[in-house]
């Protein structure tokens, strides 16, 4: 267990050096960042300024180990516009942005599993038909827009919930709904295979041999047993929602570090850009190493491989 | 995504030998079976019939549309739609903001989202599609680099790098449409990677290998035609991926700019004045709505019939 560790951790910190080094290099190659720092109407000497004060005339792999030690050190620069540290900015903005995901995830997975049992319980039953077209009609429904109709419906039709900024619990509802529901199709898609393959198992043929209860049998026995792979998938959706808070944070005008990430771009703020596609990035990869970790923890047969 | 299966295992195509054929009735190639079998499928014809009809309508938008759809009028702002209070003959679906004709912006809009859906899934395609059989049909070190680089694709959140190339690169429709395209190859390369290890272990591979074929032409060959149906269905999927996306970013404001019809921006123009006039949003919304429930659809029914063994 610990070779495979060591081993996936090494894997994890090569994969999150790489995507360091092509972000950054996406972002200093695909045009000139100080035309686009310096915005509409700049002279060439303040364009020639700003490229002098932030160091873009130097050469670009100077530029990266620069920023790239000092991030390993905690410091992600300076933030144009607010002129206060990026990681001080993310660092406010982050409980937000956690608290929509971990709702959000709640939200999917309270929706999805129940829906996911109860199709492998019945295959090609109406609950199942029902189940699968959710998730063909969610899959298809941009997410800009389901947010839009929510806010239009719940918000200002019914007046049930606030529509837009930060403050209690209920200005959380309505986005968690909206980035949850992308990641429901897939959870109950896992859910009910998962179900179906373990109801056909001979311990669960056993365990309603020696006359355990339905329920017992399906909870203690059969959903535990499905259930594992859907917890490794819902950490990387995790990974994912934190990618999508972007449009919901900017529809709600939640003040999260997807509202960060808009409104940086809107102002050309890009080394807090720079340092959130790091921070996401991380982030996706510990979870991803953490879904591993637990899945080989779970399976002795993961590690050898 | 790995339970797509490539071709039908071990299917009953061979023709009868013999006199014990019925007459009349030609011995059906693979092909045959599955237009016959696609013309029952529901989602396969809805999804196609949909999608033609999208095709059709980017294709003859100057003959459809009844305006141009960029020019303004301020005495006609804001007109309802056929079904709102106070519609206006000339304007089917109403006026936007600028007093342009909605339906003819809706019109010229399907041109943006399935140019822009078709180019960025032929790019990501032609990328995926190179990795996925490099990785499964070599193995060894280039299936782990190759798995390596899509694992790093993975963990950057890809909304936020496609909006951030935009706007150092300046957006416009061609910007767009590169970043889509040089993002969206991951599930290209899985599939096709996954597809090509069933299909490399086959006998008429190892009969290609022992005739001395080179490897270009046992992947053009007897490699990719095997691992078409599977293609064909990532494909639709992320055609309507890519649309998706357009959509979102052009919403955000970092994608196709104004004045130019695209229906992710209609929303984001509409989304101003929502609360008064909710057709603005709903008609562009439910257009991307449909055609990418058309696409999905199509994808997934492909499946079926391409491999209805596999149907889980």
């Amino acid at each position: 267990m610990l070779g495979f560790l060591l081993k996936r951790a090494a894997l994890a910190l090569a994969v999150a050096v790489t995507v360091s080094i092509i972000s950054f290099l996406l972002l200093r190659a695909s045009g000139d960042i100080a035309v686009a720092v310096a915005g509409e109407g700049a002279t060439e000497a303040d364009i020639e300024a700003i490229r002098i004060q932030f160091g873009f005339d130097r050469p670009l792999i100077v530029q990266y180990f620069e920023w790239a030690g000092n991030a390993l050190t905690g410091d992600l620069g300076q933030s144009v516009y607010f002129r206060v540290p990026v990681v001080e900015l993310i660092g406010e903005r982050m409980p937000v942005t956690m608290g929509l995901g971990a709702l959000a995830l709640v939200f999917a997975v309270a929706l999805s599993i129940p829906l996911g049992v109860a199709a492998a319980l019945r295959p090609n039953s109406i609950i199942d038909r029902l189940s699968l077209w959710i998730a063909v009609l969610g899959q298809a429904m941009p997410s800009f827009w389901f947010a839009l109709l929510l806010m239009l419906v719940m918000g200002v039709w019914w007046r049930w919930l606030p529509i837009s900024g930060a403050g209690g619990f209920d200005h959380y509802i309505m986005p968690a709904i909206a980035l949850g529901y992308y990641a429901t199709p897939a959870i109950m898609r896992l859910t009910r295979a998962g179900m179906i393959e373990v109801l056909e198992s001979d311990y669960i043929r056993t365990a309603h041999a020696k006359g355990l209860g339905t329920g017992k049998v399906l909870f203690k026995h059969a959903l535990r047993n499905a259930v594992i792979p859907v917890v490794s998938l819902a950490a990387v959706q995790f990974g994912f929602m934190l990618s999508g808070s972007i449009v919901i944070e900017s529809i709600f005008a939640l003040p999260g570090v997807g509202h960060l990430a808009w409104i940086s771009l809107q102002r050309s703020d890009f080394t807090v850009v720079q340092g959130i596609v790091l921070m996401l990035s991380v982030i996706y990869i510990l979870m991803a190493l953490v879904a591993d970790l637990f899945n080989a923890w779970l399976d002795p047969r993961i590690r050898v491989a | 995504m790995t339970d797509m299966q490539a071709a039908p295992a071990a299917s009953p195509t061979a023709p009868a030998p013999g006199p014990g054929k019925v007459p009349g009735k030609a011995p059906a190639g693979p092909w045959a079976r599955m237009r016959r079998r696609s013309l029952r499928h529901g989602g396969v014809m809805f999804g196609a019939i949909v999608l033609l009809g999208f095709i059709a309508m980017a294709f003859l938008a100057p003959l459809l549309a009844p305006h141009d759809p960029l020019s303004q009028s301020l005495s006609t702002r804001l007109i309802d739609p056929f079904w709102g209070a106070k519609p206006h003959p000339d304007h089917l679906l109403g006026t936007d903001q600028l007093g342009r004709d909605y339906l003819s912006r809706m019109i010229y809009g399907a041109r943006i989202s399935l140019t822009i859906g078709l180019v960025a899934m032929v790019i990501s395609g032609v990328i995926g599609t190179a990795m996925g059989v490099a990785a499964g049909y070599f193995g060894g070190r280039i299936d782990h680099f190759v798995t390596f680089v899509v694992t790093t694709r993975l963990s950057m959140p890809v909304i936020l790098v496609a909006l951030a190339v935009v706007a150092v690169a300046g957006s416009s429709l061609t910007v767009v449409v590169l970043v889509l395209g040089f993002l969206l190859w991951d599930r290209f390369a899985v599939v096709m990677r996954s597809a090509t290890r069933q299909v490399r272990d086959h006998e008429y591979v190892a009969a290609a290998q022992a005739l001395g074929m080179p490897v270009s032409r046992i992947v053009m060959s007897e490699i990719l035609p095997n691992v078409l149906g599977a293609l064909i269905v990532v494909a639709t999927l992320e055609m309507a991926h890519a649309i998706l996306l357009e959509a979102a970013l052009s919403f955000l404001g970092l994608g196709v700019q104004p004045p130019t019809p695209s229906w992710g921006l209609m929303v984001s123009e509409g989304r101003k004045a929502m609360f008064f006039k909710p057709w603005l949003i709903a008609i562009p919304g439910a257009a991307l709505f449909v055609l990418v429930l058309a696409i999905n659809l199509l994808g997934d029914g492909l499946r079926d019939v391409m491999a209805p063994e596999g149907r889980s």
